[in-house]
């Protein structure tokens, strides 16, 4: 159900082809939106790059641990929150924000992880989307920073001191970086003994137990790392928006977050990140053709589900098998 | 001194005694088997000792150290590691991944996030001799799903051989095998016999009876009789309540 193959070498090269098209596609986007002279487009880019990592996070623990987590959005609201607070008492550099958005989603991811992987299976869908919710309501309260409404950021975060980022390009090209180098760590996460375990305790808990791997200590660390990484996705909603709101952190949001897994693929991290870019690209078009966009987005999910289970890499491994 | 010592394991499932009152002990090298009829509890009896299940009362001793407290993976680490009955492995892993997996799991952490594993020469090699043991070199990159029956079978006794038990417990190794094939695998247990302590749960007599150093009968969670095959063979208790059907067969 959950989970493709583990990764053949062989497949493994196609699915790192296929990303490093994709990152290629985004490297040239500042080049288009120059020539259309389009400042929107870069906009666009760096929120769907900030969504790619946080699917792609989350992959890594739906994909490769069989871990649904629905309170994903969560760690994207920590993200943007920290960039917020830390702004607040004048602390503005980015690589602070990050740490700052880690340390947070690291004690949070751990504490509700632990609970959460008490339970399996639809409890374990309910208990994080419970814990997303207490999350989200806790910044709803959070009235010094807006409550319900958000708070617009006076400035983006700084670069070792320099305001580069208020350019949207050096914006871009830093979530750019980040998405990579994200990439990188995950894809090296998975093939390293860690992930190994991670991947077994998917395929077989019990067996998992009999060669002496209780699961529990490797699905936690993996928790921990997903949520993480995803709160760097928020730093950056944070700094392209230049607004933060508990609307980053709706339960809606972790529900985008599965639906771009799913319809990337799941568990190979490049179907997490294809999934982010179909997924927001279509509704950004769907909603220039009608109001009812989520309707034939809705549609088209049902159509690849039946067609493509495996999502969009799925589709494209099976076209490859035809082709030879 | 015995290397596995069972004391007194009682457990109930509701208003049925599956183990009742159940005591043996498994000296270094030797091969305790246990056999009884369908429905006996002799696979609650092993979950028990692995550490799957939970005694009421009683106490599982290895090496002298009380271990009934202790989690399964705990058990394992300390040398105690089963097979089970109903093949249990990682499907979609190549046979070497699975028996390289066990391996790691008892050589060095497994908190270890960049260096490729694939490319653990140490893993892989310990992994090809565990399999060339169990005979399954020669399928190592095949996917553990492909397999057949039997090799599944094969499989199983590799992973557990790859956590180099002191203590193993296999469930019904040969279950589903017939014919050549079995004779193939109950070779592979003899040419093993003596590196560790087993307990043997088997219903191909044949097997039991070439391998057993002793053999415990366990009848509606009960141990009726303990002593050499040739004790056992000739015990008229036994006879009546289980070999007796058998060999009639
Ligand atoms: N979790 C459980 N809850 C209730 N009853 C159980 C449970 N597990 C096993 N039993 C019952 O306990 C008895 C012993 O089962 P067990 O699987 O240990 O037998 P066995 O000796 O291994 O049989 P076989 O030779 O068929 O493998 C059976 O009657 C079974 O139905
Ligand atoms: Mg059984």
């Amino acid at each position: 159900m959950i989970g493709t193959a583990t990764p053949a070498p062989a497949r493994l090269s196609a699915r790192l082809w296929l990303a490093l098209l994709i990152f290629a596609c985004f490297a040239a986007l500042p080049v288009i939106a120059a020539v259309t002279d389009d400042p929107f487009l870069l906009l666009i880019g760096t929120r769907i790059l900030a969504y790619a990592i946080a699917a792609m996070a989350l992959d890594l623990i739906l994909g490769y641990g069989a871990m649904v987590s629905f309170g994903h959005a969560a760690y994207l609201g920590f993200g943007a929150y920290a960039v917020a607070i830390l702004n607040s008492v004048g602390v503005t550099d980015l690589v602070l924000h990050i740490a700052f958005a880690v340390t947070i989603s690291a004690v949070f991811a751990a504490i509700t992880g632990a609970i959460s992987l008490r339970t399996r299976g639809v409890y374990f869908i309910m208990i994080t989307l419970a814990f997303g919710q207490m999350a989200y309501f806790f910044f709803v309260s959070l009235s010094a920073f807006g409550g319900d409404d958000g708070t617009p950021l006076p400035a983006r975060s700084t670069l070792f001191g320099s305001q580069a980022l208020e350019d949207d390009r050096t914006l871009f090209y830093v979530a750019l970086g980040l998405l990579i180098a994200l990439f990188t760590l995950a894809t090296r996460i998975v093939g390293s003994r860690f992930g190994r375990v991670l991947i077994g305790t998917r395929e077989n808990p019990v067996r998992m137990e009999a060669i002496g791997l209780a699961p529990f200590r490797y699905q936690l660390t993996a928790f921990v790392i997903s949520g993480c990484m995803t709160s760097i996705a928020g730093v950056i909603l944070a700094n392209q928006a230049e607004f933060v709101s508990p609307a980053f952190m709706n339960w809606h949001r972790s529900g985008e977050l599965i639906v771009m897994v799913v319809l990337g693929g799941v568990g190979n991290l490049t179907g997490a990140i294809g999934g982010a870019v179909v997924a927001l690209l279509l509704e950004d078009w769907l909603a220039v053709l009608t109001e009812h966009w989520r309707l034939l987005f809705g549609v088209f999910l049902i159509v690849m589900v039946l067609y493509s289970p495996h999502g969009i890499t799925g589709a494209l491994d099976r076209i490859a098998r035809g082709r030879r | 001194m015995s290397l596995l010592s069972v004391r007194n394991l009682c457990k109930t499932y509701g208003a049925l005694e599956v183990t009742k009152d159940v005591s043996f002990d498994v000296a270094p090298g030797e091969l305790h088997a246990i056999i009884g009829p369908n429905g006996a509890g002799k696979t609650t009896l092993i979950g028990q000792l692995s550490g799957q299940i939970a005694p009421a009362s009683g106490a599982v001793l290895l090496d002298g150290r009380d271990v009934t407290g202790r989690s399964m993976a705990e058990r394992v680490r300390l040398g105690l590691a089963r097979s089970f009955q109903i093949t249990s492995i990682l499907p979609r892993f190549t046979v070497l991944e699975n028996v390289a997996v066990a391996v790691q799991a008892r050589s060095g952490s497994s908190f270890r996030f960049f260096a490729p594993v694939a490319a653990e020469a140490a893993l892989n090699d310990d992994a090809y001799e565990v399999l060339a043991k169990a005979g399954l070199n020669h399928r190592a990159d095949v996917r553990a799903s492909a397999l057949s029956h039997g090799e599944h079978r094969q499989l199983e006794l590799a992973i557990a051989l790859a956590t180099q038990p002191r203590v193993l417990l296999l469930d019904e190794p040969l279950a589903g095998i017939g014919g050549q094939e079995a004779g193939a695998f109950v070779q592979r247990l003899a040419a093993l016999k003596g590196r560790f302590a087993t307990v043997l749960i088997e219903h191909d007599m044949d097997a039991v009876f070439a391998l057993a150093d002793r053999i415990s009968v366990l009848v509606y969670g009960e141990i009726i009789a303990t002593g050499t095959p040739d004790e056992i063979r000739n015990d008229a208790k036994v006879r009546a309540a289980y070999l007796g059907d058998e060999e009639a067969a």
